[in-house]
């Protein structure tokens, strides 16, 4: 069903539609423009003398615990992503509210995976509406095709804490899927047979949504320690034979890029990090658990060891190789956000230097001030940068949506922004004229460093001056845009695009800051 | 009955490359097309089907370019394999744009201390190969070829030749034995080859049969350049005549060992040890030392073996040798690391040259440091050890003024 918008041009130049899935949106007006003001949201009253005295929340299932919760057609159910592939819960509440002949669901998770693909079937039922979360995968694509009622709407980690504390996203139900819990609600992901390290990602679920649910396989006699979702906030529990897939949860062991193209993209990022004098006694960086980032994270480590250099603390996702580091005494501290394999749950578990943050502490537009601007040096991905240094994170060149945002964009605020990157996949160049969509825009993205070079963002004169001499091959970014065409034979064409538009990008503060457009087939 | 003929690598898991598919016919030239980059390059891949049928001076028949990314120069060569498989008779080229940065030169004494092998059906191995800076790249139409695949290789080799930055490592390429070998000459030459590997290298004749064939093709090209050639020794003849192949063409300026072939020749296997390799290896380096050229060791293959990589450079590099094969990306460090002389090769080097510059100012026919008197051989090697320190910057370019 094809619906009229209307446009307006916001302060990155792209057109944008002024009201999604029935909310009115405002237009990008800069990294820093936008300051809402007023009272934050709110959930419902409660009163303690509704809930049982001696504790027990649990209900027989989740279907009981849904119409206990009030379900009904229209509403809003959240989930955390802390599962990521290896979730077996989101499927079974949905099909449950299918069962209930319950209609038009948004269904708002802080990531969705392709285990979630059967959500596809009950968008075509119109059990859910539309999702509003990262999709990647086959909900990406279904997306893509134009075929969800809504739109997609993509939020950063920090931008869904933002859109839930201004009102603009209502839970109604919350579904928090826990590896440990007890009867009262206290829940923890650091242990359990599902175990995921922390759940961060739910802490605003729990905090604001009208109901909450806590689903688990492992009840634990009261208390729950630790209680990384508090009880106090729990409507209901629900006990489950499994609630996720153990080693789609956590890879057991996280592997290292063997790509030596990108090996040495990682190991040219970490020369670049210690010739501009980032790496220095105290410092702090942030590296994701992408190939190249863990990597990058390896060379860094034996340059520190070189020059006796330690961290103060280090930003998770983490990984074994954070792990060490933090059990070396090369950093004080891992500020972990998420845990990626076994070796990062079990630190989390053990060792009282490895916190659990949220993205509340760590990215969010209406903390009073936020971790992520507090670190010395980031490094992420993309799928396309462009010469005035924009990223693209959400969409291929050829405008299909295929990821989501994650943290990417409330990290761009760390004091230098690295994105390693080849130059080129298969045929398809990385550095562009203009990139498909602005996720980042080029102000807060400083260095890209790919196998034919470096770029310093021209912005950054403190950093092409501390790098001038070190001998690395820094170049401009339309020189090295210049080889690349040259070895592709010549600019790719763009995508043909439709009027339509399948999804919107949110900047961190909740404003619009790109549109996603339906590409037009080619044959 | 109309055939239809194919090329390109089988599968549908493949990257940066493409499956050609021609049926010649009478009606004009039709074009189908099926790629992953379809959406960014469909103008570029249906003008470049055309200009390529058209340098063929082919115009008719049926073709479907079943794309997995393959850059133009790929593409161009499984179109060329396609077409010549059906019309074997063709003579004509479809040669891709000459680039300027194909076009640097080589030099006799330069360093060979890494040259990695890349299989010539595999271009998206090339692409990249030069940002790890081997002393060289083979591109090898050789041993890693299958021979179904020769053809192919032959015209992505060439392409590649054309059409690739190797940011200033030699541009190798290791030919087929007998006559394939020489047809591959004919293929390479005219296109910036700096070195030729002759496999299997027996007898001298060899060698200058190669080159007679490599002159030949020059002069008839016109080309004025040098073609060098590093002949590769792997079995039992090849060791006991090591001297008259070194010494068979001016053109050689290294001999090279190939160990899995020689093993197997005297009837043994190769071991980490390599008790069973060490006449012929020493033979090898007698024989180039007495030639004037390098001797170049064998490839190292357990890729993930880091260890036992420098353990196994470290032992090449004192029985005299001045490099190896590598056949990973990242064996080129630790080759490099390990081949860097040590910083009192380093200190003697410099003294050495330092006294030589003296004895020059001063006008003395003999150097010497301290009470000891250095020959010309010891200061030749000598200056080599600091232009090697240099390229691994373990001494500063200025270190005279320093």
């Amino acid at each position: 069903m094809k619906k009229n918008y209307e446009f307006v041009k916001n302060a990155a130049g792209r057109k944008i539609p002024t009201e999604v899935n029935g909310k009115k949106q405002v237009p990008f007006q800069g990294v820093h423009g936008y300051k809402p003001v007023g009272v934050k949201a709110a959930p419902l009253v409660s009163s303690c003398t509704d809930y049982p005295m001696d504790g027990n929340k649990v209900l027989p299932s989740i279907k009981a615990a849904l119409k206990q919760a009030g379900l009904k057609d229209g509403m809003t159910i959240s989930s955390h992503h802390h599962f990521r592939n290896g979730d077996l819960v989101m499927n079974q509440v949905f099909s449950a509210a299918a069962e209930m002949g319950v209609k038009d669901l948004m269904w708002f998770p802080s990531a969705a995976f392709p285990c979630h693909e059967p959500m596809i079937e009950h968008m075509e039922s119109g059990v859910i509406h539309h999702i509003e979360g990262s999709l990647n995968g086959p909900l990406g694509r279904y997306a893509s095709e134009g075929k969800m009622n809504g739109l997609a709407v993509l939020r950063s980690h920090g931008g869904r804490w933002q859109s839930v504390q201004d009102g603009e996203v209502h839970i109604d139900i919350a579904i928090l899927a826990a590896p440990t819990a007890d009867s009262f609600g206290n829940a923890t992901g650091d242990r359990g047979p599902s175990t995921c390290g922390l759940l961060g990602f739910g802490l605003v679920d729990s905090l604001y949504a009208d109901k909450v649910i806590v689903v688990t396989d492992n009840l634990v006699p009261f208390p729950c320690i630790p209680w990384q979702i508090q009880g106090q906030n729990v409507d209901h529990v629900v006990v489950l034979d499994k609630v996720g897939d153990p080693e789609k949860i956590v890879s057991g062991t996280t592997q290292l890029t063997k790509s030596p193209d990108r090996l040495f993209i990682a190991e040219l990022t970490a020369k670049f990090v210690q010739a501009a004098g980032i790496m220095r006694d105290g410092f702090s960086f942030q590296a994701g658990a992408g190939g190249t980032a863990l990597a990058f994270a390896i060379y860094l480590k034996e340059m520190m060891i070189e020059a006796g250099v330690k961290a103060r603390f280090v930003r998770g996702g983490s990984t074994k190789y954070l792990v060490e580091m933090l059990e070396e005494g090369l950093t004080d501290y891992i500020l972990d956000g998420q845990t990626f394999d076994l070796d990062g749950v079990r630190s989390m578990r053990e060792n009282d230097e490895h916190v659990n943050t949220s993205p509340f502490t760590s990215y969010n537009w209406h903390g009073k001030g936020n971790f992520a601007s507090m670190v010395d040096v980031v490094v992420l991905g993309a799928t396309e940068v462009d010469v005035n240094f924009n990223a693209n994170v959400v969409t291929h060149s050829d405008g299909q949506m295929l990821h989501g945002i994650g943290g990417w964009q409330n990290c761009l605020f760390s004091k230098c922004t690295i994105l390693p990157i080849p130059a080129f996949r298969d045929r398809i160049p990385v550095i562009v004229e203009e990139v498909t969509t602005i996720v980042g825009p080029g102000e807060l993205v400083d260095v890209i460093v790919t196998e034919r070079g470096i770029a310093i963002n021209p912005l950054r004169t403190d950093l092409i001056e501390a790098t001038k001499d070190s001998g690395l091959p820094i170049r401009s970014i339309q020189e090295l845009k210049v080889e690349i065409d040259d070895l592709i034979g010549g600019v790719p064409q763009k995508p043909k695009l439709t009027d339509e538009p399948i999804g919107i990008v949110k900047w961190v503060d909740g404003t619009v800051i790109d549109t996603i457009f339906k590409v037009k087939s080619e044959k | 009955m109309t055939k239809t003929f194919q090329a390109g690598p089988p599968g549908e898991t493949i990257k940066s490359d493409c499956q050609v598919y021609y049926t010649p016919g009478s009606e004009s030239l039709k074009i189908d097309i099926e790629s992953k980059v379809l959406v960014l390059f469909s103008d570029a891949i249906h003008d470049l089907v055309q200009k390529t049928f058209s340098l063929l001076g082919v115009t008719t028949g049926t073709v479907l370019i079943k794309d997995f990314g393959a850059l133009p120069f790929v593409m161009m060569a499984q179109i060329e394999t396609v077409v010549k498989r059906a019309h074997p008779e063709l003579s004509t080229e479809a040669l891709p744009e000459f680039k300027e940065h194909a076009r640097y030169g080589s030099s006799p004494g330069r360093f060979r201390r890494s040259r990695l092998y890349l299989p010539g059906n595999q271009p998206k191995l090339f692409l990249n190969a030069g940002i790890h800076k081997p002393d060289g790249v083979i591109l090898d139409l050789e041993d890693s070829v299958p021979p179904a695949q020769k053809d192919a290789a032959r015209y992505i080799v060439r392409n590649a030749l054309r059409s690739l930055d190797f940011f200033g490592s030699e541009r190798l390429v290791r030919i087929n034995q007998g006559e394939l070998g020489m047809e591959d000459l004919e293929a390479i030459i005219p296109h910036n080859v700096h070195v030729v590997l002759l496999p299997k290298a027996e007898t001298a004749d060899q060698v200058a049969a190669m080159d007679n064939k490599v002159q030949e093709i020059l002069k008839r090209e016109g080309l004025d350049q040098q073609v060098y050639f590093m002949p590769i020794i792997e079995s039992a003849l090849g060791v006991l005549n090591a001297r008259e192949i070194a010494t068979a063409s001016k053109n050689n300026v290294a001999l090279a060992m190939g160990l899995e072939d020689y093993t197997a020749d005297i009837g043994t296997q190769r071991t980490l040890e390599g008790k069973e390799s060490f006449f012929a290896r020493s033979m090898l380096v007698n024989a180039a030392r007495a030639a004037g050229i390098q001797p170049i060791d064998t490839v190292f293959s357990d890729v993930s073996n880091e260890e036992a990589l420098r353990i196994s450079v470290r032992e090449t590099k004192a029985l005299g040798f001045d490099g190896m094969g590598c056949i990973h990306p990242r064996q080129i460090k630790p080759i490099h690391e390990e081949f860097a002389p040590t910083e009192t090769e380093i200190a003697r080097a410099r003294n050495i040259i330092l006294a030589a510059d003296e004895a020059e100012t001063r006008g003395l026919g003999v150097v010497a440091v301290g009470s000891k008197m250095i020959d010309p051989p010891v200061v030749k090697r000598a200056e080599r050890t600091i232009r090697m320190a240099i390229d691994t910057g373990m001494l500063a370019e200025t270190w005279k003024s320093g």
